[in-house]
């Protein structure tokens, strides 16, 4: 061998800026990547392009007031995030929330949740290089859309929740949508299947692409359905039960492969949970009032510190908040779930070829605004 | 070698399925409608930017210039003015202004206005060459419509 060759070998690694506008990384995210002809040797996210400074925003204003910026971190999940800072709130000033009030919360968040995962699963595919799936999801992810705009009057920042309730009580109408709607979904996820899951050519791009061991998860703090995927059955909802979670019959899927095609089997079988809480909500929904009436217009949080996690679609989101006592909080720190999922990136698609990484990456589902906050 | 030959099967089979799944859905109706020339309804509860309603019994808006929305307002977008006028009880509004660029339709003003003065609109349309064209005066507004 002469010396030739191994200059020659040299130079075939460049690096290839994936981002910050390209399609498959589903907002401004840059991931630079060091390679050798199509292999990864070493990827490494970069971050910043979408920060907001959310965090610093809640340091500036009655805590209320911070609820209409929840909705934008991750659009996607506007109502469970919603949800997770009213429960902050009320947890801090001893709040009760009405009992209708609380299974109008978790039918409107699981109902958001599908949502996420349907546009997940068409981006996911489109990312792949299948055009048609992502038509087929919208399609069902509008009739989410309409009836929750409906309702809440917005199809994508809601800004839904009160501390103390929610702003509009569901009537009739929405109820018998929603019923509709879960009848129509579970007609079409058998055409799902057919469509995408059967597939062959989906299956050998997703199978064995990215090995996720619970140890890893647990180094980097991954939750959601990757930790699911890797085989520990971790669901807030169940590990934890908030709200009125407690009251209805769900299992949490879980994959043991802690593969890009493992992850995408816990999501697609999440909805179908989904369904079956909304359906039991729906079913067991309590009259009443939707509004604590015995909420101070000015909310004075008492001095300490409160913690609130939620199960957000792409995992733990928990929300931290240090209350010096009066009615703006000194701190609020929100750990969103995609950015410990990104912080596997580095050590996952290490080695991976470069198709593989859009794969992986897509198996993360991340929303960006989400993790720069 | 038998394997090779089942997944070769099993995935030639596997895309015929697919395909008449998306053949079936090119005879199933249009689910698309032609936006710009096709419009559907607007539902009722949707929110857009405020605006004073007009009282059907006075012909006028119902503020009494309190400024609890002002004061609510989490983007500071609203700004109103009154002053004191011979024979009328209270302040009348002389000024009210929205700053549609910040708003972010959080509804907090519409829920804490004591007479219940305002609404949403159903403008969804809203676009423009420049930032003052956000700058709604809502008073004029009230008063130019029927």
């Amino acid at each position: 061998m002469n010396v030739d060759v191994i200059e020659d070998e040299r130079q075939h690694q460049f690096v290839l800026n994936m981002g910050p506008q390209h399609p498959s990384t589903h907002g401004v995210l840059r991931v630079l990547l060091k390679m050798e002809g199509e292999y990864v040797l070493d990827p490494q996210p970069v971050l910043g392009y979408v920060h907001r400074c959310h965090e610093k925003i809640g340091e500036y204003k009655p805590a209320r007031a911070f609820m209409p910026n929840t909705a934008r971190m991750d659009y996607l999940g506007a109502l469970i995030y919603n949800q997770g800072y009213a429960m902050l709130l009320e947890r801090a000033a001893g709040i009760e929330v009405p009992r209708r009030a609380e299974y109008i919360r978790v039918i409107t968040s699981e109902l958001n949740r599908i949502q996420s995962h349907l546009l997940w699963y068409g981006a996911y595919l489109l990312d792949l290089g299948a055009f048609t799936p992502i038509m087929y999801a919208f399609d069902d992810r509008e009739h989410i859309l309409d009836t929750l705009e409906d309702i809440c009057g917005s199809r994508l920042t809601y800004c839904y929740c009160r501390v103390g309730g929610v702003c509009k009580d569901i009537d009739d109408k929405f109820i018998e949508r929603t019923r509709a709607f879960i009848e129509r979904l579970r007609g079409r996820l058998p055409m799902y299947e057919k469509l995408v899951n059967g597939n062959i050519i989906v299956q050998k791009r997703m199978k064995s692409v990215g090995n996720y061991t619970p140890e890893l998860c647990a180094r980097y703090g991954v939750t959601g359905p990757l930790l699911r995927a890797a085989g520990v059955e971790y669901d807030l909802r169940k590990a934890e039960p908030y709200s009125v979670y407690s009251e209805f019959d769900f299992e949490v899927p879980t994959e043991q492969q802690g593969d890009a095609w493992a992850a995408f089997n816990v999501r697609y079988r999440e909805i179908e949970q989904s369904l079956r809480i909304v359906e039991q909500a729906l079913d067991k929904l309590p009259e009443g009032e939707v509004m604590e009436a015995k909420v101070p217009k000015k909310l004075r949080l008492p001095q300490g510190d409160y913690n609130c996690s939620v199960e957000a679609p792409r995992g733990e989101l928990s929300y931290y908040l240090v209350s010096d006592g009066s009615d703006i909080p000194y701190r609020i720190k929100v750990r969103t779930p995609s950015y410990s999922n990104l912080s596997v990136v580095p050590e996952v698609c290490k080695g991976m070829m470069i198709a593989d990484v859009v794969t992986s990456m897509g198996a993360l589902d991340l929303v960006i605004p989400e993790i720069d906050r | 070698m038998k394997a090779y030959f089942t997944e070769l099967f099993t995935g030639a089979w596997s895309l015929i399925v697919g395909l008449t799944v998306t053949l079936k859905a090119l005879f199933s109706p249009v689910v698309t409608v032609q936006y710009p020339r096709q419009k559907i309804d607007v539902t009722p509860n949707y929110r857009g930017h405020i605006d004073l309603i007009k009282d059907p019994e006075t012909g006028t808006h119902r503020c009494i210039t309190c400024g609890m929305c002002m004061r609510d307002c989490p983007s500071d977008c609203i700004y109103l003015e009154g002053e004191k006028q011979e024979g009328v009880k209270g302040k009348v509004l002389t000024l009210y202004t929205l700053d549609y660029t910040k708003c972010s339709h959080c509804g907090a003003c519409v829920e804490v206005c004591p007479t219940q003065a305002l609404d949403y609109c159903d403008d969804y349309e809203v676009a423009g060459f420049a930032r003052e064209d956000f700058h709604y005066d809502l008073l004029k507004r009230v008063e130019e419509r029927e």
